[in-house]
This record gives structure tokens, C-alpha cells and sequence, in this order.
């Protein structure tokens, strides 16, 4: 090698370094604390593995960690698990841009435990073996059931892989600027590491881990957000319904309302309903998906078979819900001190969903962007929500695995004769080809909208394993036809709604907001009030048939509007205004101003670009045929309609002869699988 | 593991295993309506009873951050009422039937 090509190859190494690091919300002198810090949060979890892959030889100790987790270590692991990044980031995020809405939206996911509680836990821990397929087999056609149980175990967990898989890529590239690839990589080979070699008891004390730190890092932040308002609630509302912040946030969400409303008016409207959540059918829907769905979620379902006996099953739902209710409790002030104290417009700045709403709190807290404590706080907010996403993603990647490896390996393909070794084998196998599956597609998805993936896997959960699942356990007459039919429509009908639902991208509307953005927006005359108008039937609210009256909101009279001008032109004014000002505070805010037009420009031509000539969406639609943006409030009675019409219909003799053992040894343990004697 | 045959439709009719069905069936429904119907209570109330939901009770604290708070109390209370009786009644009638297990025939 010459000295020309060792120069190339440094300034190479130099140039990928520096985009390697490029921009985040962590300044560069405070980068190398970030990495301590994740690098710690990394070493722990590493010697959870080390300790947990030497106790893991078995099939019992690899999926179910040999039915050795005490309910209160399973409370915490379950806890971790649901306190994923989509909900610690994600429902913060909601609160500090929407208010009300963001905390009504957390309720339905701790209300969800409820059925967990009362219908599901106890029986599979009695009945269940490692996976839902063994459940289900129990009493019906092993084979045909445990292979549509794995198919549709390994379709949810997909969905729910790659929504936090891009979650990640997305929150590390935004928070300290490593590039996308690098962190889908890193998730990927850490998850892998812990799920290989360590196996169920690994990933289980990785969640219990990360989320003891995380239910700490929260209480801190909501120490010193709330001890600046004296501990008081009132006193706390107050300072967000006075915050010019906030207030300025609900008059850009309510638009010409605002013109008639008073500052405190405004401030006091983000704690009312009706900001973000606006259709009541679409909410209804996506609470069905979450009551149901999460009590069908393979990775929680997984969970119980680790405990020895359905009284430590209780056990750990009860203590999952004390602190998944607490922590929700924790994130209205979270969300609501960060409207206040970082404000909606930065928080969106960085991130469109509200995702960093946490991490920048966190800054705000330990002394702002420029201080020691700030960036510490952030740095160990953002490796918290980092290992969240690891460990969640291990917790899927195992529940994948057991059904590709135990209910289709060994299950159909061996009939159920495998050795040990090979059982164990297989499920390491297994994990290995889910995790590169799970790499594969967090890089293909890179930039792709993955919001719904969450959405679309409680509803296939809700529609398809628990109808299989509930009246597997509870119906007397449901049988191997029931189940496999209904599984199937379920799931089928879930997927294809949200195909044809606003949730995916139609062109056309994206090319004409483009259009908006780079030539302007006419003048609009002024408008009359507009009463309320409703559907001109329920099918209407659900479907965009021909002949439809849509139902709309009442709308207030408004004012006459002056035109917008397109983004060029709008550069130009805040360029000229910029070069007149001296005032350093509205230079910066002018700065500002540039930095978000120059950003909506180049998204408005990427977006021309992107779709060039396209009218139709995936499925060859113009706008979306299907108005709801959860299906669960079809798919799931479908699901359970599909279940009992093919149950009645035909009739299999061995779904009815081992009733009466599933349903003894359900509600009394008798014959349960017992814990691994050490 | 040996596991001595269990005469499995003659413990499913025997009177003390039906008690304990019919008596768990009866409660988990009504604990399930309860729960179901007032979480939904929640999002509907939001969309047609605004002008309920805005109604300031202490300082800016209104009736629907009240309501959205009681969706947590009520769910812990449910989890805790379910606890309770399955651990002081069905837990006791399950442990009986299983001593007795063998024995029925």
C-alpha cells in the first residue's frame, strides 16, 4: 500500500467517523459520556447473559427459563415487555403535543391486563406448555393447529419486531446521530446474543433489569419536573394551562377557533378531549385490539410458562399492572412537564410522533443542552429506551423462534420425537434465522411508515390467537375446524382492512399537500358556520361506499384568509426580515424559521420526486377504502364468529373427548407442567 | 414424571368441581362487563359529553382528567377484588378437588 492510498484510506475512515456521529440532539463534547453510558447499560445486560447461559441447557430452561421466575421477577419482566419504547416514548410524546388525548390513549393499554388477568394467565399456565400452539393442541388437531398457531405467532411478532426495530434505528440516529444501519445492527446482534445464549431466563432478567431503571429514571424526572410546582396537582394544571407554550400549541391544533378564545381558555383546552383523538368509532376499534390483542401477544403469553404455578401467574399480572399503571400515571406528568418546559415546537422539531419528548425532558431537568447533568440525564434516558428496545425485541425474536423451532420443527415436521440436544438446537437455530430475518427488515424498512405495524399486530392478535385461544379454553363445542378457519379469516380480515385503510400512503393526497408547500395556497374566502353532519348510516362510518354522505364536525364560521406563499417565496421574505432584524432573540427565531422551510421544502419535492406519476396506493387505490385506522372493530368479532360457525358446522372427535381433562386441568392445575428440579 | 390415570369426566361432574365452575364462570363475567364497559365509558364520554369532561372541579383539574385517573383506580381495584376471592375461595376449592383427585372415579 503507498502513501496516497493510506492517506485515502484515513480520510475515508475520517469521513465515515464524522457521519458516523453526524447531527443528534447530544452536542459532540458530551458524545463520549453518551457512550459510557450506554456502554454500561450494555456491560450489565452482557453479564446477565454470561450468568444466564450457564444455567440453560434444557428445552424447559431456554423457552421458559426452567419455570424458575417468582411472580414478582415475572411482574417486572412483564412490565418490561409492554414498557417498549412505543409506549414510554410514544404516549409521552402523544401527552406533551396533544394533552388529554395522549393519557386517555394510555388507559386502554393497562385496562388490556384486565383480560389477561381473568382469562388467560391462570389456564395457560395450567394447560400450556412453551407456546401458544401447545395450547391450542392441547385438544385440538396437533398438527394443523400448532401450524397455523406458528404462522400466525410469527406474523404478529414480525409486525411488532419491525416497528421497533425502525423505532430504534430512528431514536439512536435522532438522539446521538449514529447512523440508521449501524444502530438496526447493534439492536440486532445484542438481541441475538442474549436469545442464543441466553435463552428465556436471559431475556427475562434483561427486562426486569431495564425496567427497574427505567420506572427509576422516570420517577427522578417526575421528582424534579413536579417539585418545582410544590408536589401541588392543581398547582402543576395551572403552570400548563398559563404556559405561552402550551398555549400557543392548542391555537395551532384548534386553528381559526382560536381567534375567540382567551390565553387561559387555550391553555385550559389542552387538558379537554378532542385534539388528537377525533373519531370515537376509530378509538372504540382500537380499544377492542388492545383489550383483546395483548391478552393473544405471543411474547406475553410466553411469559406465564415461566413461573411454577398458576398462583405465581396471578402474581405477576397484578404486579405488571401496579406498574404499568403507575408508570402511566408518571408519564402525564412527563408528557405535561415537557409541554411546559421543552415545548411542542422543538419536541416536534426533532421528532414528527413526539418520541423524544422524554429523552429532552430528561436534558431540560439535570440543566439544559449545554449542562454536564443535562446531557448525562438524557444519555441515560436514551441508553434506557435503547435496552427497552433490545430486550422487546429479544422478547419477540423468542417467541418467533419457539414457534418456528417447538411447534414446527419438532411439533409437525418430528411428530414430537426429538431429542433433547436437538430440541435445544433447533431453538437456537431458530432464533438465529428470526434475528437476521428481524435485521434484514428493520434496513429494508429504513424510512418506511411503520406507526401502524403496532396497531396491525394487536389487531391480528385480538382477531386471530385470541378467539383460537379463549373459546379453546372456555367453549366445550369448539374444535380443530373452528379454530384453524377462524385463525386464518382473522387474521386474514386484519391484515387486508388496514391494506385498504388511511394508514397506508396514497399519492395523491401526498403530492397535492407537496404542491401546497412549494407553490402556496390561494386565498380562501370566508366561510359560513357549517352545522354538524352525520353519516347517512353506520356503514358509512366504516366504509367509503358509493352514494355516502361523510359525516363532519360542526365547523365555526371563519374570516376571510390571505394567501400562503410557496416555500421559495417564504424563504425569500424570512431571508430579507433576517438581514433587517437586529434583535438577536428574533434572529434566532427567524433562523428557525428558515431551517423548518428549507426542511418542508426538500420533504415536498423527495415526495414529488418519490411518487412522479404514481395515483394509487399499494393496493391500487386512490383514498383509502376502508375509514377506520384499526380493523379490530371487524376483524375481532369475525375472528370469533369464524371460530364457532366452523366449530358447529363440522365436528371432530377429539376436540370433544379431552374436554373435560383441558377443562379440569385448566381451573385446577392438576398435572400441570412442573418447575425443573435444580 | 408418573402420572396415575385420572378419571377426568368424573371429576368434571363432580359436585364440588361444578361449584367451583359455575361460581368462577359467574364472577369472571361480571368482573370482565364491569371493566370492559367502563373503560369504553371513556373514549365515548370524550367524543359526546365534552361539556361534561370540561367542568373544572380543583383549580384547572376537570372531570375528565378525574375520569381518566379512575380508569386506573378501578382497574387496580378489580385485579385486587379477583386476587382476594381467588385466593381465599377458589384456590381452597381447586386444592381439594386435587387431593381428592384420585379418588373419583
Amino acid at each position: 500500500m503507498n502513501l496516497k492510498q493510506i492517506g485515502g484510506a484515513a480520510a475515508l475512515a475520517l469521513g465515515s467517523s464524522v457521519a458516523f456521529a453526524g447531527a443528534g440532539a447530544v452536542a459532540d463534547e458530551f458524545k463520549w459520556m453518551t457512550f459510557a453510558v450506554f456502554g454500561a447499560i450494555i456491560a450489565i445486560t452482557m453479564y446477565i447473559t454470561y450468568w444466564a447461559a450457564r444455567q440453560t441447557h434444557s428445552t424447559s430452561e431456554f423457552y421458559a427459563a426452567g419455570r424458575s421466575v417468582t411472580g414478582i421477577q415475572n411482574g417486572w419482566a412483564i412490565a418490561g415487555d409492554y414498557l417498549s419504547a412505543a409506549s414510554f416514548l410514544g404516549i409521552a410524546g402523544l401527552i406533551s403535543l396533544y394533552g388529554y388525548d395522549g393519557f386517555m390513549y394510555s388507559v386502554g393499554w393497562l385496562v388490556a391486563y384486565i383480560t389477561v388477568l381473568l382469562v388467560i394467565a391462570e389456564p395457560c399456565r395450567n394447560i400450556g406448555k412453551y407456546t401458544l400452539g401447545d395450547i391450542l393442541a392441547f385438544r385440538n388437531d396437533p398438527k394443523a393447529s400448532k401450524t397455523v398457531a406458528a404462522l400466525s405467532t410469527i406474523t404478529v411478532s414480525t409486525f411488532y419486531l419491525t416497528a421497533q426495530m425502525v423505532g430504534g434505528g430512528v431514536l439512536i440516529k435522532t438522539l446521538i446521530g449514529i447512523d440508521y444501519h449501524v444502530s438496526i445492527i447493534g439492536v440486532g446482534v445484542l438481541m441475538l446474543g442474549y436469545v442464543v445464549f441466553g435463552g428465556m431466563k436471559a431475556t427475562t432478567w434483561v427486562q426486569i433489569v431495564k425496567a427497574m431503571l427505567l420506572v427509576s429514571a422516570s420517577i427522578l424526572l417526575v421528582l424534579i419536573t413536579w417539585g418545582q410546582h410544590g408536589f401541588s396537582l392543581p398547582g402543576f394544571l395551572q403552570a400548563v394551562v398559563d404556559n405561552p407554550g402550551v398555549q400557543n400549541q392548542v391555537a395551532k391544533l384548534v386553528g381559526d377557533a382560536a381567534s375567540s378564545m382567551t390565553p387561559q381558555e387555550l391553555g385550559q383546552r389542552f387538558l379537554e378531549p378532542g385534539l388528537f383523538l377525533k373519531n370515537p368509532i376509530d378509538q372504540i376499534s382500537l380499544g377492542m385490539a388492545l383489550v383483546l390483542g395483548t391478552a393473544g401477544m405471543p411474547h406475553i403469553l410466553m411469559r406465564f410458562f415461566t413461573v411454577p404455578t398458576a398462583q405465581d401467574a396471578r402474581k405477576s399480572v397484578l404486579w405488571a399492572m401496579g406498574i404499568i399503571g403507575g408508570f402511566y400515571v408518571l408519564t402525564l406528568f412527563l408528557g405535561l412537564g415537557a409541554a411546559m418546559n421543552v415545548g411542542a415546537g422543538p419536541i416536534a422539531a426533532l421528532d414528527k410522533g413526539g418520541n423524544m419528548a422524554a429523552p429532552m425532558l430528561a436534558q431540560f431537568a439535570g440543566g439544559g443542552a449545554d449542562s454536564v447533568l443535562g446531557n448525562l440525564f438524557l444519555a441515560f434516558v436514551a441508553a434506557v429506551a435503547f435496552a427497552t428496545i433490545v430486550a422487546v425485541v429479544a422478547g419477540l425474536v423468542l417467541a418467533a423462534a419457539s414457534a418456528m423451532a417447538h411447534d414446527i420443527y419438532v411439533g409437525v415436521i418430528k411428530g414430537d420425537r426429538a431429542s433433547p440436544q436437538e430440541q435445544v438446537m433447533a431453538a437456537r437455530v431458530s432464533s438465529i434465522i428470526v434475528g437476521i430475518m428481524a435485521i434484514t427488515v428493520g434496513i429494508a424498512a429504513e424510512g418506511q411508515n411503520v406507526a401502524h405495524l403496532v396497531a396491525l399486530a394487536f389487531a391480528v392478535a385480538a382477531s386471530s390467537n385470541l378467539p383460537a385461544v379463549f373459546l379453546t379454553l372456555y367453549w366445550k363445542r369448539a374444535n380443530t375446524y373452528g379454530i384453524v378457519a377462524g385463525m386464518l379469516v382473522g387474521a386474514i380480515a386484519a391484515i387486508g382492512l388496514v391494506m385498504i385503510s388511511p394508514n397506508m400512503t396514497y399519492p395523491k393526497a401526498v403530492l397535492k399537500n407537496a404542491d401546497k408547500v412549494l407553490q402556496g395556497e390561494p386565498m380562501q374566502p370566508a366561510k359560513e358556520a357549517v352545522p354538524a353532519k352525520a353519516a347517512s348510516s353506520f356503514m358509512c362510518e366504516l366504509f367509503a361506499l358509493e352514494g355516502c354522505v361523510k359525516s363532519e364536525p360542526a365547523k365555526a364560521a371563519s374570516t376571510e384568509k390571505p394567501a400562503k406563499p410557496g416555500a421559495a417565496a417564504k424563504l425569500a421574505l424570512l431571508s430579507a426580515k433576517l438581514a433587517a432584524t437586529l434583535d438577536p432573540a428574533e434572529q434566532a427565531t427567524l433562523k428557525k424559521d428558515i431551517a423548518a422551510t428549507e426542511k418542508a421544502r426538500a420533504k415536498a419535492e423527495g415526495d414529488l420526486k418519490k411518487f412522479a406519476g404514481q395515483t394509487t396506493s399499494m393496493m391500487g387505490l386512490e383514498q383509502p377504502y376502508f375509514l377506520l385506522k384499526n380493523p379490530g372493530l371487524i376483524s375481532i368479532p369475525l375472528g370469533f364468529l369464524v371460530v364457532i360457525l366452523g366449530s358447529l358446522l363440522f365436528r371432530d372427535k377429539r376436540s370433544e373427548a379431552m374436554w373435560d381433562e383441558l377443562y379440569v386441568r385448566q381451573n385446577t392445575g392438576i398435572q400441570a407442567e412442573g418447575a425443573m428440579a435444580h | 414424571m408418573a402420572q396415575a390415570e385420572m378419571n377426568w369426566a368424573a371429576i368434571d361432574a363432580d359436585p364440588r368441581f361444578q361449584a367451583l365452575h359455575k361460581k368462577k364462570l359467574a364472577f369472571l363475567w361480571s368482573l370482565m362487563l364491569i371493566s370492559t364497559a367502563y373503560y369504553f365509558l371513556l373514549p365515548i364520554g370524550a367524543a359526546y359529553f365534552q361539556d361534561l369532561y370540561k367542568i373544572k372541579v380543583w383549580g384547572p383539574l376537570n372531570v375528565g382528567i378525574l375520569f381518566a385517573l379512575s380508569e386506573f383506580i378501578v382497574a387496580w381495584i378489580i385485579a385486587g377484588v379477583y386476587a382476594v376471592r381467588a385466593n381465599k375461595e377458589f384456590d381452597v376449592m381447586a386444592a381439594e378437588i386435587i387431593r381428592d383427585a384420585h379418588n373419583i372415579k
